[in-house]
Parts: structure tokens; sequence; C-alpha cells
């Protein structure tokens, strides 16, 4: 389960002078803030280049370059399907159709009720057990489409959607 | 005291090995039991060890479930099942491997520095305290060391250069943006065997003089960077780290673009992961504009064994100008799935079928994938291919960072060119227009090509197009794109002429 605390400009601040004195300290802060928030608020902005005294161009500039950053929330959970060579010779696409079809979502959305958001990742590391998927963090090899079933079917019973 | 162990690598994980650990333990509380690394066979895993009077007992692949009928079937105390795979170091792919960097790693605690060093971990280390700082270079350089991370640049040489630096602050950076496709060597050792690592970077700041490094751990891999985090802070209270050299890791945020060692300066900088022209060379303008050593994981993990046992040791395998071992990932639609780490040479046929056992749908083989996204499609024909820098780039290849993915014959390869230069296009820096824009027309004139639309002038297109990215582009993802691509229209016609 991802942390999902509303903004809070104080915290944010706190999070941002912890880190500002390291050195290249703002993928860091970045990292710090969304592992807070769940995202990276565009209040965050121009706080973060106030303490690190570069422009808010240069801090939006590596927000938007980098896959991982959100400047919106994402779902409660965190559905990754790599789409990667290796996981694309053992049939990841029908594993991406599947979980699309199941969810009524494309790759890249987040649900309605906000319980999900699947994400494409080109690679896990875990290519010797293709296809492979991470849940909030956990990873999972060999995946079947019955297997992503599970998966979300678990979720949706944390999140009272069952049946639905 | 019956010892157990579970491996706690996260492609074991990916299979239930917490779960295996949990039921053991719930099972037999009275045993020790050990998290270890992964031996690397993962159609194996979750791969059950007992210490035995006859050495470790392998039990795999073990299902949750399978839990109490082992243990009730004596597994504890070594008995047959038909799970059992006999002594490990006896199972045939693993005994066949020359294991010189992955020496420890599936045997130890990966955060136990006395298991560390009771199976030679330091020795190196302690060898170089005693050296001068050009001896450790020349030690590294007569091993015939080749950067692992794909370019195959020699260790040595890269080290003099920064060695030579005049500069108060120099640095290790440690590549550890593992974004190929098929490999995860590098996660296997930070994951399995993170004071190797450790080691190494210690003995680099010895011998080119920085007494500040960086692992820049890519963020797919959650259960490598807090192994490293952990070992890090254990290593430091040791003393190992100290005033004399400091190690920090940081995460990336899923550009593979930072794989690239400018761009993932850059990131390191806190910059977006744009690419730097070279010259200068990070070796003399780096991180922060200090002379670094950037280097892959298995570089510089290849360095304390070299420092141990002397770089004649380590030059006496392999062939050719590729020395020492390879770390092969045989990956994707393979029936034994694993790590085998070999000396250069082995032809690919060997690594696929031999330790490999064909794919894992029991379909026949039609395409090759070597190198990763950037690597070229090779067919059937071309298996017997060694190993090797040269060998492969003379097949207009690349070694690259060793993964192997194996696809059988209901691959199309004109969508696997496709999704090069589509993989191209979400990944490129934006740095250069021959990768930003040519990666976008690269898409489009496949998409032509496929529905047939002036297909033969539109190959041609293909063709200068990829020759344009291969001359022009600033780093390797533009200019390395084209492989997958041309190999797959190369090798694969039929593909580009089936509507």
């Amino acid at each position: 389960m991802l942390a999902a605390l509303d903004w809070n400009a104080e915290v944010a601040l706190g999070r941002i002078r912890e880190l500002a004195g390291a050195p290249g300290p703002l993928l860091p802060i970045l990292h710090s803030l969304q592992a807070e928030f769940g995202y990276v608020d565009e209040a965050a902005v121009p706080m973060i280049a106030g303490e690190l005294n570069i422009s808010q161009a240069e801090v939006h500039g590596v927000i938007t370059f980098y896959h991982d950053f959100r400047r919106e929330p994402a779902g409660r959970h965190i559905l990754q399907i790599c789409r990667a060579e290796a996981c694309q010779a053992m049939g990841c696409e029908s594993l991406v159709a599947h979980a699309e079809n199941r969810l009524g979502i494309a790759m890249g959305q987040t649900t309605a009720d906000h319980s999900v958001t699947l994400k494409p990742v080109y690679c896990l590391g875990n290519c010797a057990l293709s296809p492979a998927v991470m849940l909030d963090g956990r990873p999972y090899g060999r995946v079947t489409p019955s297997a992503v079933d599970g998966l979300i079917e678990s979720l949706l019973v944390q999140s009272g959607r069952r049946g639905q | 005291m019956i010892r157990v162990y579970v491996p706690c690598d996260s492609s074991a994980v990916s299979v239930g090995a917490d779960a295996v650990a949990n039921a053991i333990l719930k099972a037999r509380p009275d045993i020790t039991l050990v998290r270890n690394g992964s031996r690397g066979m993962f159609w194996l895993e979750p791969l059950v060890e007992v210490e035995t009077l006859r050495g470790r007992l392998a039990y795999g692949p073990v299902a949750p479930e399978m839990v109490p009928q082992l243990i009730a079937a004596g597994m504890l105390e070594g008995k047959e099942h038909h799970l059992s795979q006999g002594p490990t170091e006896e199972i045939p792919f693993l005994k066949r491997q020359e294991r010189l960097t992955f020496a420890r790693c599936g045997i130890t605690d990966p955060l136990s520095i006395s298991d560390y060093i009771e199976h030679g971990g330091f020795r190196g280390l302690k060898r170089a305290s005693n050296m001068a700082p050009e001896a450790i270079v020349e030690e590294v350089t007569a091993a015939g060391l080749r950067g692992r991370g794909g370019a195959g640049f020699p260790t040595g040489i890269k080290w003099k250069t920064v060695a030579g630096e005049k500069a108060a602050q120099k640095y290790i950076v440690c590549n550890a943006d593992e974004g190929d496709s098929g490999t995860y060597a590098d996660r296997m050792i930070m994951e399995g065997d993170p004071f190797v690592l450790i080691e190494g970077m210690i003995i680099a700041g010895m011998a080119v003089g920085a007494d500040k490094g960086y692992i820049y751990c890519r963020s797919e891999y959650p259960h490598a960077f807090e192994t490293l985090r952990r070992a890090i802070g254990i290593a430091r209270e040791q003393e190992y780290l100290g005033p004399k050299f400091e190690l920090e890791v940081r995460l990336g945020a899923g550009a593979y673009i930072c794989g690239e060692e400018t761009s993932l300066l850059e990131s390191l900088e806190g910059k977006r992961g744009q690419i730097r022209p070279k010259p200068p060379l990070p070796a003399m303008e780096g991180l922060f504009g200090k002379p670094t050593v950037v280097n892959n994981v298995i570089s510089l993990a290849s360095v304390p064994i070299i420092m141990d046992k002397g770089g004649a040791y380590y030059r006496d395998f392999g062939m050719g100008k590729s020395r020492g071992t390879l770390t092969i990932q045989l990956a994707g639609n393979i029936r034994h799935g694993g790590l085998v780490e070999k000396a250069f040479g082995l032809t690919l046929r060997e690594a696929i079928y031999d330790f490999g056992g064909g794919t894992q749908t029991g379909r026949p083989l039609r395409a090759v994938q070597v190198g990763g996204p950037l690597g070229a499609y090779f067919p059937e024909s071309l298996l017997d291919t060694p190993l090797d820098y040269e060998a492969f780039a003379a097949k207009k290849g690349m070694l690259g960072h060793g993964g192997v993915v194996v696809f059988d014959d209901t691959v199309d390869l004109a969508k696997q060119a496709r999704f090069a230069m589509e993989f191209c296009a979400i990944e490129s820096c934006g740095k250069c227009t021959p990768c930003r824009i040519g990666s976008t027309r690269g898409v489009e004139t496949i998409d032509k090509i496929i529905a047939n639309e002036d297909r033969v002038k539109n190959l041609q297109v293909l063709d200068d197009l990829c020759e344009v990215m291969l001359d022009g582009s600033l780093c390797a993802l533009g200019g390395l794109t084209p492989f997958p691509v041309l190999s797959a229209v190369q090798h694969f016609p039929d593909d580009f002429a089936r509507r």
C-alpha cells in the first residue's frame, strides 16, 4: 500500500531542507516527496527552486524528464507490467491486454476509484522468469493471466470493490 | 543445528521464496534459516538447500504448499524426494561454470560480513592496501578486464587516466542502471553479494586517489537498493568505509538513458539525464566536473578477485582480447533460465542448449537477441558465434552486458524491429536529432513497410534512416538502435513481407 497523505507544505519543506545540503540533491528530494505524498505537487516546484537556488524551469524539467515522477496522485496500488523483450518473448502483451480488460483502463491510466494504476515498465531484471510484473514494489515471475486476475482480485477485495 | 538456505533474491521472491521460508520456519522454528543470494538457477527457484555431511543438498522448485510434505519426507535430514536436485555444486548447470565474480553469490548471507570474510572477502583489499596505487592499476590492466556494461573499454586504461589527473576531488561512480532487457547480473550481485561491489569500489578509490563513491541504482530494483543501503551501513560500522573512502547509493528514476555514463552523471548531479558530448571524457571532467571513474557493477565486482589472485590468474580465462569471465544471462523463452559465468568463448548455441536447455515453450528457436534492446537479432544460423566482443562485432552484433533473450518461432521480427524504434523514441533524452526524431520516423516507416505501403521504397528509407542514426547520434541509444532493426530486416526478410 502506498503512502497517500494529503499535500502538506510544511512537511514538504522539511523534507526538502533535510536533503538540500547533499551534493546533487534534486533526485533524492523528488523521491522523498513522492514517497511522502505519492506524487510531486506543483506547489513543490517553487519551494525546491528556492531552497536549491535554481530556476523553477530546471525543477520542472527534471520532474518531467523521468518516468518515475508523477505530478498527480496515482492509484492506491501500482501494477507494473514489464513490456521489454525478454517478457515479450513470453507473451507479456497478452498479459497487458488481460489486465487492461479486467480493470477497464489502458496502460498508464488509473481506475476511476483510484484503486489501481497500470504502468508499463521496461525490464524488472526478472528475465529468466518472464513474464514479470511488480505490484507495489513486490515482484512476481512466470505470471499467467489467471495470476494477474488473482493479484487484481486481492486489491479489489482490499478496496471493497469486489463483484462490481 | 540444522541449517537451511532459502534465497532472498528478488527473482526467487517473485516465485514465492518468502512464503517458502516462512512455511519452513513455521513448521520447524528450531532450525537456522539463512536467506542467501541466488545461485542463478532460476527455473529451480525457490531453491531450498539443506546443509548435510554430504555438503549442501538442493530441492527445487519448492512451492510454499509443498513444504509440509517435504519436511515429512525428511528434507531437513537430506532425504530423497522427487524435488531433490542432489548436491547443489554437482548440478551440471552450476558445475560447468567458472565462477570468479559470482564465487560467493548464492552461498553466503549477503549482509553477513563475517560470511563474506570467511569466503575470501576483503583479501583483494588487503593485498591492495600494501601496494602502490600505480601497481593496483597495473594489476587490473594486466588482468585484461574490460568494461562489462557493454562498451568493453579496458578498465585499467580508464583508471590510469583518472589516476594521472591532478585534482583535489575525484570520484568512483558505479553504474548500476542495468536497463537492458534480459540482464540481471548486476541485480544478482547487489542483492546476493553486495560487499564484493563495495570492496571493488574501495580498491578503485585507492588506485586513482578518490575518496568518494556513488552507486547509481535503477529504481526498478528496490530490493537491490535496500540491500546496498544496508550493506553500506554495515561496512561503515566495521570501518571499511569512512574518512578514506565514503560511499553512497542513489536511486535512479526510470530513465533507460541514465545507463549511458554521461547521462548518469548529469542525473547524479540532479539534472535531466541528457547526455554530454565527449570529449571531455568523464575520466577528466566527470561528476561535478571532477575526474571520475565510471564502471559497471560487474567490472567493479571483478576487481577483488583480480587483486586477490593476481591479474595473470584472471587473464588466463577467456579468448583473444576478451579476457576473464563473462556473465551470460539466459532470458526470455528459455527452459533453464539463469546466470552462467564462464570464460569468454562459449558459443551462443552452447549457452542456449547445453546450459539453457532450449526454449521454455518447446517450440523451435527462431531468433536470439544478445546485448539488450540495442543488440542485433541473430537467426539460428549464427548460433555458433562465440561469446566474445570481437566475434560478435564481426557478425554485426554486440555482446553488451551479456543478456541472451531467446524467442521461439511465434516471434514476428517486423514487430520486434518496430519495438526497437519505439523504445528508442520512448527513452531518447532528446539531445540529438537523429535519435529524437529518427526513432519516431523509424516507427512510422516500419508501420508503412508492414502495411505494404511502397514497401521497396520504404525499406530503402529505413536503411538510410538507420545510417543517419548510426553515424549521427551522440550516444549509443540512437547509434545502436539500428542494430536490432537492420539485423531483423537482413536475417528475417519474410517477416517484413507478410501482407
